[in-house]
């Protein structure tokens, strides 16, 4: 009788099973494969992260409805009462580019410090680390999800009607903010272990990144005229979230060209490009998001060998 | 027999912050802080583990045991070489460390399942299993930070054993919780050695090693240095212990006293069950001290029969060669080998001054049947 027929069922499904490496070195394919099919702590996570936030709260995640409310009305009275920037029906402009903001700040924010945070974590329990900013990422867009219902409700109750034909270009744009929100989010959470003031420095950086995009003041009317100048309109695209910003916007708030509720002047407040030419553009940021997401593993995977002698 | 765990020149080193440099302007200021150091933790580990295999690893503080550990569960990454494991693995390591205060049990069992390489379906079939084990099922739905220490620990214990897992690796848990919880723990982890899984046990209770384990690992200052039967790495494990306690030894007694051999009046080792063994022991010292003797009685397996230590008078030794005899009046033993150690240790019973492993062989004679170790003699009578 040969061996494996004296062995007992465990034993035969062990010779099967597949081996796993631990090594100082773990290539980029592996790494990724290795996320994937933890996906189900990732949920695990995002909903745990959620949970734990409004547990004790009576009004539970509707305070994650309440600061974006605030952002929103206060930013309203300032650019339509105070600095009156002259875009019609302003509020929906603001609320759609808000939306887009909200997450990717949440997300950035949050997860920036999450390796820190969770360091007795870290130390004990086997996982992909970057799961942990990843959940952030994840939890921001739950937020997100709610945030884009109430902007659907407003919209319902000022019966103002989207693009229709552009509506296509939100999943696309959609993915490519997330993918881009990831890979920095890995980055960041990483850099945070060896360098923990990090955390504030990036408060500061998303704050000049809000100013820098284009949502509560136009990007066509303010900035790009400038640019092109000098014929350096692609400049303002280094700025992945723009692009994202601007497609929302072009979503929701539709018409590209206004009056000014101030001058009466004619207003070109969102680029005029065709639905094509969004869709091109969209798609290739969601492509070179994914390339940041991928070269963000291979980032996080050179700094993660070293986080047990940091934290 | 499959290899499960397979570990190759593995080699750890920590960075030591003499000076942390955490803050950005200190980054800057200081690019090349030169005040790390060097640490190996590991030195080129190398072993295999078979299937079903259940190996003790031993090593006091410091010798990096928990470090190789971590390194196999993939907490830690190994600085050069490699792991490479078979089969699904659970680790007891620090028992609730993934569990989230603010969760209710329940929750934290998905989650911790989850952080385990669970799927949903796979804790919801083993769910009332766990809460079983766990012994707090009215608790089940209360947030995790009202639990007691006790509880937490068991819920995590009880995850991580209903799992399923193919390899378990265990660290030092089975020194909390109460007694009964412990024989628990220590039952439940022969029911998988029955099961043919695979179990590392790393700890420094060397009884617990002996009791459960085939085969043991000796780390020492991150090198393997002993690794094959249980008995006998254990013997390299107490020699490594009392050349460590020499180097601290702030008398300077150790290595000064020798235990050199140990005869008997008629030079035979056999006694006969019942009987006593009289052991005569040379031992040689380099200077007067007056101490106590250690002796241990093991059986082949590695089981405990009897440890006696600084019982009966102290004895006096003075410089140069001294004869000792230790009597074992009686020894109601069942057939078979029984090993006996002996040791010196000071008049309090805190240093122990000199140790042989395996002094002595006895071959105990008995003529009944009986299963066990002890020889009681019962006898059944129709009244």
């Amino acid at each position: 009788m040969d061996e494996a027929s004296l062995a007992g069922p465990r034993e035969r499904a062990l010779a099967a099973a597949p081996v796993r490496v631990v090594s100082a070195r773990v290539g980029l394919g592996r790494r990724l494969a290795n996320l994937w099919s933890r996906r189900e702590l990732l949920w695990g996570l995002v909903f745990s992260d959620i949970r734990i936030k409004y547990k004790n709260s009576a009004l539970g995640i509707f305070w994650s409805m309440l600061s974006p409310a605030f952002t929103l009305a206060v930013y309203y009275m300032v650019f339509s009462l105070f600095l009156k920037n002259g875009i019609p029906n302003f509020v929906v402009y603001l609320f759609a580019g808000l939306v887009v903001w909200n997450m990717f700040l949440t997300a950035v924010s949050t997860a920036t410090g999450v390796i820190v945070d969770r360091a007795a974590l870290v130390k004990k329990v086997s996982f992909p680390r970057e799961i942990l900013a990843l959940s952030n990422v994840g939890a921001a867009i739950v937020y997100f999800v709610v945030q884009v219902v109430v902007l659907v409700v407003f919209l319902l109750v000022l019966r103002h009607a989207p693009a229709w034909g552009f509506l296509w270009l939100l999943p696309v744009s959609f993915l490519a903010l997330a993918a881009f929100s990831a890979a920095l989010s890995v980055v960041m959470s990483a850099v945070n272990v060896y360098f923990r003031d990090m955390k504030h420095l990036i408060e500061v950086v998303l704050q000049l990144w809000f100013w820098l995009t284009p949502v509560v003041y136009s990007y066509e009317n303010s900035i790009a005229p400038h640019l092109a100048a000098h014929g350096l309109s692609i400049l303002y695209f280094l700025n992945p979230v723009t692009l994202v910003v601007v497609t929302f916007q072009r979503v929701f708030y539709v018409t590209p060209v206004v009056h000014s509720t101030v001058t009466g002047q004619v207003l070109n407040i969102l680029p005029t490009w065709s639905f094509a030419r969004f869709l091109e553009l969209n798609l290739a940021l969601l492509a070179l998001s994914l390339v940041a997401f991928v070269v963000a593993e291979a980032v996080f995977g050179r700094l993660e060998g070293n986080f047990e002698s940091e934290l | 027999m499959t290899t499960v765990i397979e570990v190759r020149g593995v080699t750890k080193q920590f960075k030591i912050h003499h000076e942390r440099h955490q803050s950005l302007k200190e980054r800057l200021l200081h690019p090349r802080s030169g005040s790390t150091e060097l640490f190996n933790a590991l030195r080129e580990v190398s072993f295999d583990v078979g299937a079903g295999e259940t190996v003790g690893i031993v090593g006091h503080n410091g010798s990096g045991k928990s470090t190789l550990l971590k390194c196999i569960c993939g907490v830690l990454k190994p600085t050069a070489g490699q792991i490479r494991l078979r089969g699904s693995l659970a680790a007891l390591l620090e028992l609730g460390a993934g569990f989230q205060p603010e969760l209710s049990g329940r929750d934290n069992v998905y989650l911790y399942g989850a952080m385990l390489g669970l799927s949903r379906r796979t804790v919801d079939a083993v769910f009332d299993e766990i809460v079983e084990f766990s012994e707090i099922a009215p608790f089940i739905d209360t947030q995790v930070k009202f639990y007691s220490s006790g509880m937490y620990v068991r819920l995590a214990f009880a995850v991580a054993v209903n799992v399923d897992p193919d390899i378990l690796v265990v660290d030092e848990v089975l020194a909390v919780g109460d007694e009964r919880f412990q024989a628990k723990c220590v039952d439940r982890i022969q029911h998988f050695q029955r099961e043919g899984r695979t179990i590392l046990l790393v700890t420094h209770n060397a009884d617990q090693v002996r009791a459960l384990c085939d085969r043991a690992i000796v780390l020492d200052g991150g090198d393997l240095v002993a690794d094959g039967p249980t008995h006998e790495s254990l013997r390299v494990f107490r020699e490594r212990l009392l050349d460590d306690a020499a180097e601290h030894d702030p008398e300077k007694l150790l290595g000064t006293i020798q235990i050199e051999s140990v005869t008997t009046p008629s030079g035979s080792f056999e006694v006969r069950s019942g009987a006593g063994a009289h052991l005569e022991v040379t031992v040689s010292s380099q200077g007067a001290f007056s101490g106590n003797f250690v002796v241990e009685v093991f059986t082949r397996a590695g089981l405990l029969v009897s440890r006696s230590d600084a019982q009966g008078a102290p004895v006096n030794l003075v410089p140069g060669v001294n004869r000792v005899a230790v009597d074992l009046p009686t020894l109601p033993l069942l057939d078979g080998v029984y090993d006996v150690n002996l040791g010196v240790v000071d008049a309090l019973g805190h240093t122990v001054v000199a140790w042989r492993e395996g002094a002595a062989s006895l071959q105990v004679i008995y003529d009944g049947r009986e299963g066990g170790i002890v020889a009681l003699g019962a006898a059944v009578t129709q009244l």
